[in-house]
């Protein structure tokens, strides 16, 4: 019945929505980042253990939709062990698959993560899908401990 | 009652046909805003390609025959809302800048630090937001009556709330989020025994219910065209004439003077001292021709058929597991906001998409709503006189589809 949906609502998204990954608090973390999507009114909180410039651990808690519960579940998973500037770059190369044109991403490089493509032919969600990295951008950057979409 | 011609109003509106990701449209988003019939459309561009021009200026025939139709549609306005004159009917863009505007004239003029605001709970932003802008830049305070977990206002509180402090009473008439109709000539003849002003944001009533501003004897009203299946970018801020006539004007420009000269200028008699500059024209005319169209349909046979359609939802979701619906107020128009356990509301806006269905997934501008209620945003499905029980079959099929998809 929602076959033209399975782009979107891929069998991994569903998964990471029941049981998402990662999704405690962390009473030690380093950096502790709220992310905001005043569209829908949206939460998460981003927890990161650092080592140097090394992401060693991460988790969050918050609620949200199926698609930005995936998306902050599978970060959390993709950037331990990661250091600043590989995160940074998975940013850019995430933002790139879920805003920009198709040709331009290698989708090899994100591995898991591009279970998220399908979000850029519903211009409505992409900020569900890319709340989780700007909330990580903004911990990386220190800069702020409350971000938001708009 | 005879039976309501939905097949024959469908057919009056000409985007109904489409079809949206290959399915027929079923369009349940009307307190967003709500589709134009063919009439409608017709009074813009019959009035764009045989009519227009300029209105209130040139001495020439189409000037003339503009402002003929203008006018006309500010006296179908009256009638449809049973003001006493056409004085008290001033065209704005929305309920939004109706309201500011009162919050910018009246209120400067009447309201001072210390003095009280009332509102309730269950407002949208657009009459939360200019009070406390208001509020900020005086000194006055913003006093919000309570509701309850049925989405309706506790009478009593908001009684308790009314002090020698108040000087304006500014409440919702239909709220958009929950869909409860506030028991508004109650609160109005409780604020009249103190001699408080009282505006009525009629943004989701008016196309839900007849309005009859005199027997409710409200100070204010105001609308906006576009959920009256009238253009956007136009609405109606309905005033008593003594209170319209005592406020400083809104803003300052063409139309709403009658003499100019460097050192002082002359303003001109009411309505056009709230009308600066020149107004949306066609939206206006639209909006006439929207009225027409109510009328010869009749706003009471339209509340009936909306009634039953809201009770035909509202049992069909009562047997859905896991929906519970926000707002269940014993006197409620056609609006059936809900969440389901597990799926949040951006999923089911989604999804339900797919299968051509438009409903609203957010927080509908009442942010404090959802905070009672203590959900981030609701699914909403709201009504209007061209939608069928089928259509509503197809919502609750859709609803049960997804929940079996997320499981």
């Amino acid at each position: 019945m929602f076959d033209d949906l399975r782009d979107l609502y891929q069998e991994v998204i569903f998964d990471h929505n029941r049981n998402p990954r990662n999704f405690r608090v962390m009473d030690d973390a380093d950096r502790q980042v709220e992310g905001f999507n005043p569209l829908c009114g949206d939460r998460l909180t981003l927890f990161l253990k650092m080592d140097g410039d090394v992401i060693t651990d991460a988790s969050f808690q918050g609620s949200g939709c199926a698609i930005s519960t995936a998306s902050v579940s599978l970060m959390t998973e993709i950037v331990k062990g990661k250091t600043e500037a590989e995160a940074e770059t998975l940013f850019t190369q995430f933002h790139e698959m879920t805003t920009g044109k198709e040709e331009d991403v290698n989708l090899e490089a994100i591995g898991k993560l591009a279970v998220l493509a399908g979000v850029r032919e519903y211009p409505a969600r992409v900020k569900c899908a890319t709340l989780a990295w700007h909330t990580l951008d903004a911990a990386l950057k220190n800069e702020a401990n409350s971000i938001s979409t708009e | 009652m005879t039976t309501f011609p939905v097949e024959k109003i469908r057919a009056d509106f000409p985007i109904l046909k489409e079809k949206i990701r290959n399915k027929p449209l079923v369009y349940l988003d009307n307190a967003a805003t709500c589709q134009k019939p063919q009439a409608v459309i017709d009074s813009i561009s019959h009035l764009y390609m045989h009519e227009y021009a300029n209105v209130h200026r040139g001495v020439h025939t189409l000037s003339v025959k503009a402002t003929d139709r203008y006018e006309g549609a500010r006296e179908k306005v009256k009638n449809f809302i049973n003001a006493k004159s056409t004085k008290e009917i001033i065209f704005v863009k929305g309920t939004t800048e109706a309201i500011n505007l009162i919050a910018q004239t009246f209120a400067k003029a009447n309201i001072k630090k210390g003095d009280e605001i009332l509102i309730t709970a269950m407002e949208h932003h657009s009459n939360i937001v200019p009070w406390q802008m208001f509020c900020e830049e005086t000194g006055a305070v913003l006093k919000v009556a309570p509701i309850n977990l049925h989405g309706e206002l506790i009478y009593d509180e908001f009684e308790k709330l009314i002090s020698d402090k108040t000087k304006l009473v500014s409440v919702v008439h239909m709220s958009n989020a929950l869909g409860t109709i506030n028991p508004v000539k109650k609160i109005i003849a409780a604020a009249k025994a103190k001699d408080i002003p009282v505006l009525l944001d009629g943004a989701q009533a008016i196309p839900h219910m007849s309005v009859d501003v005199q027997a409710l004897d409200c100070d204010f009203y105001a609308f906006s065209g576009h959920k009256l299946y009238a253009p956007s970018g136009i609405g109606v801020l309905y005033g008593k004439q003594a209170l319209l006539e005592a406020m400083p004007p809104y803003q300052g420009g063409g139309d709403m003077i009658r003499k100019v000269t460097f050192e002082e200028t002359e303003y001109n008699a009411l309505p056009y001292k709230f009308e600066a500059g020149t107004p949306s024209i066609a939206d206006v005319v639209g909006l006439g021709a929207a009225i027409d169209y109510l009328s010869e349909i009749g706003m009471d046979n339209i509340a009936a058929y909306e009634a039953e359609l809201l009770d035909y939802a509202t049992e069909k979701a009562k047997h859905i597991e896991g929906l519970r619906i926000i707002g269940d107020a014993k006197e409620k128009g056609a609006i059936l906001s809900f969440v389901l356990d597990k799926i949040h509301p951006h999923d089911i806006g989604t999804m339900l998409d797919s299968l051509g269905i438009a409903i609203r997934a957010g927080h509908h501008c009442a942010m404090p709503v959802m905070d009672f209620f203590e959900v981030p945003a609701t699914a909403r499905a709201s009504f209007a006189m061209y939608n069928t029980k089928e259509e509503i079959d197809v919502l609750m099929n859709g609803i049960e589809q997804l929940i079996e998809v997320f499981g």
